[in-house]
């Protein structure tokens, strides 16, 4: 197939209509409405369910319910959207059921604003919903990538019953950019050993998460923990830019890492050896790649579009080897390529903080640059 | 169990019920209304192709009981869980079970939607007046002066709002085909309240719509009474503040001859 252009959203609604998506339900909230908007036309023409739900809560509730019959099924919302469906997303998680998630990440706390950003990091990766429960997070940087990650996502649910979310931002959503779809897939009965679709020449089933004695909710809990060991294993996925012979590197995830690349690109015509890590999947974290990375290289430089959430994880693998600098713009701000060439400047002159933690004097020099304007 | 012979065998558990033992408390009324809707499906032949869905409250093991798939939903959520799962599968049965704290406080905005978008579920309702489970609180069914353990002093309806009437509130929306409240308080009721379950049931088997049974309810553990004179509260207190009567009968479900 050839390339067409595309709108980040639209394109996310359509590839997960070719992967075969069997039901949406969703509740506007801005930057992912054209993804509800694209499929309230696109899943009737098909026969395919769509609901506008009451809430977010209903949303999640009703892709719970789907779920537990075994058809492919999703959800997308943004930031405030996406923490009402935390409840839902822990019950979907503890009944061990695939379901897809994507968050278009805006501004924040609270209502915050509609501008791109990436401030939802922990609460996909490592917070959200109540209980012991590992999930799938992936963070395409492209419309083309956010559509074969789209496709990945539903098989990565499925083949581990657990929840895969797709974070990115609204300049990813919002983003036209030529871009390949894949074929139209069919719709298949998978025929899951678990799916609640009626006890119609078996016997029946039971979906839930309750464990009401505590051992057996260990025994669950393990089951969960043995299964991510496994995601950990298989699944991290990552692209790298420059490491070969890189002295130091970069890692930003998503816009973060696309901008970075641009300063990365720059900054080696001018003949300085640094190198780019973009994880994919934000979860399980390419971990393995930085420890090992954190071997040869003087220091890293984290990007994001938030106050420093990535960056524990990164410092997780770097184990205070080599020093892990900061960078970031946060609520609604995306940087530029310049302020990033700026940063790999200052730290290829051999100026890295010397502090426990960079971000207190990132936040320093921030004081010149960040205004209300 | 002890085996009878078939010509003393009056009173036999319904082919929609696997064999557990029950959980609930003696003198509650949520085994009676578990057995009328089994009693139900068996009679529509609808076992096989029935999903139900358990509430978080005193029932929320019902799946236990009924041998069918079931899934067991947040609390309140029920109603949104069982949106997802008929609007993938339309020709399977679909119904809600849920207390009065589950559907009318916390779960309120589920179930009017589910209610407003004309769903095809059937929801039954069990009004109590607590919260059964979490060991008797006010619930917003709870009638004004009485004494819960989260009103000491009896409902005070001037800090502690007034009762909700859900069967009346949900027959005003254009997607219910039948909403109706009945009573499990003596035989008579019980019978009453088991063709509005077949006709809920019904309803929704023929498309015709959300259908709704509100069934008062005993709680004798948080009431503090015993199974007998509990029947008597029902039939005293709850029925005159939630008059038993057809909300909603839709014009085709009217039609409908069981
Ligand atoms: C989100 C959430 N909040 C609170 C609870 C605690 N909780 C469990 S059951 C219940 C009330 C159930 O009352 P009702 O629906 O009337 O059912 P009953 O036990 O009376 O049949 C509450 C508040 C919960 N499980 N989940
Ligand atoms: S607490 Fe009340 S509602 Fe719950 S089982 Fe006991 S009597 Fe029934
Ligand atoms: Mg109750």
């Amino acid at each position: 197939m050839s390339k067409e252009l595309w709108k980040g959203n639209e394109a996310i609604a359509e590839a997960a209509v070719r992967a075969g998506l069997q039901a949406y339900f969703g509740y506007p909230i801005t930057p992912q409405t054209e993804i509800l908007e694209y499929l309230s036309r696109r899943m009737p023409e098909l026969g395919r369910a769509f609901v506008q739900a009451e809430s977010e809560l209903g949303a999640i509730n009703m892709v719970y319910g789907a779920a537990c019959t075994g058809s492919r099924v999703m959800s997308s919302s943004s930031s405030p959207g996406v923490s009402l469906m935390m409840e839902g997303l822990s019950y979907i998680a503890g009944t061990e059921v695939p379901a897809v998630l994507v968050n278009v990440m805006r501004g924040g706390p609270g209502l915050g604003n509609i501008a791109p950003a990436q401030s939802d990091y922990n609460q996909a990766v490592h917070g959200g919903g109540h209980g012991d429960y590992p999930r799938i997070v992936l963070a395409p940087a492209s419309v083309q990538e956010a559509i074969d990650l789209m496709g990945l996502s539903f098989d990565l649910a499925e083949k581990y019953r657990m929840i895969c979310m797709v974070i990115l931002d609204g300049s990813v959503g919002q983003m036209m950019e030529p871009a390949e779809m894949p074929e139209m897939k069919p719709i298949v009965d998978r025929k899951f050993e678990w799916a609640t679709n009626g006890a119609i020449d078996r016997e029946r089933r039971i979906l839930s998460s309750i464990y009401i004695n505590p051992p057996a909710e260990e025994v669950a809990n393990f089951r969960l923990g043995k299964r991510w060991q496994e995601v950990q294993a298989n699944e991290v996925r990552y692209k790298e830019y420059f490491l070969d012979d890189a002295e130091f590197v970069i890692v930003g995830f998503g816009t973060a890492g696309r901008v970075a690349l641009s300063a990365v690109r720059t900054a080696r015509s001018e003949g300085i050896k640094v190198g780019l890590l973009r994880p994919i999947t934000v979860s399980p974290y390419p971990y393995e790649v930085i420890d090992q990375l954190a071997g040869r290289v003087s220091g890293f430089l984290v990007t994001e579009m938030n106050m420093g959430q990535m960056y524990d994880d990164v410092r997780l693998a770097v184990r205070g080897r080599v020093p892990v600098e900061f960078y970031g713009r946060t609520g609604g701000v995306v940087p530029f390529p310049d302020e990033i060439l700026g940063e790999i400047h200052r730290i290829a002159a051999g100026h890295w903080s010397r502090e426990a933690d960079p971000r207190v004097s990132w936040q320093t020099r921030m004081a010149d640059v960040i205004s209300e304007k | 169990m002890t085996t009878l012979a078939p010509n003393n065998l009056v009173y036999d558990r319904p082919e929609g019920f696997t064999e557990t033992p029950t959980h609930y408390c003696p003198g509650c009324t949520h085994g009676v209304a578990h057995r009328l809707i089994a009693e139900v499906l068996e009679e529509m032949n609808l076992i096989p192709r029935t999903i139900g869905v358990a509430p978080v409250g005193c029932a929320v093991f019902a799946y236990n009981y009924f041998d069918t798939d079931f899934v067991e939903a947040p609390h309140g959520r029920a109603p949104a869980m069982a949106t997802g799962i008929k609007r993938v599968l339309p020709d399977r049965i679909v119904f809600t079970y849920q207390g009065d704290g589950d559907l009318a406080s916390i779960g309120m905005g589920e179930i009017v939607h589910a209610a407003a978008r004309g769903e095809n579920l059937t929801v039954i309702f069990i009004n109590n007046a607590n919260f059964g489970m979490t060991g008797g609180q006010m619930a917003p069914t709870t009638l004004p002066g009485m004494k819960t353990t989260s009103s000491p002093n009896g409902r005070d309806v001037e800090t502690q709002g007034y009762p909700i009437r859900m069967a009346e509130m949900l027959a005003t929306l254009d997607g219910v085909g039948y909403c109706v409240r009945r009573s499990l308080h003596d035989p008579k009721n019980i019978r009453l309240a088991k063709k509005a379950i077949r006709m809920a049931f019904e309803t929704q088997a023929r498309g015709l719509g959300f259908s709704m049974v509100e069934l008062l309810s005993t709680c004798p553990t948080n009431w503090g009474m015993t199974p007998v004179s509990s029947l008597k509260f029902v039939e005293e207190h709850m029925m005159p503040a939630y008059p038993l009567g057809d909300y909603k009968v839709g014009a085709a479900v009217a039609t409908i001859k069981i």
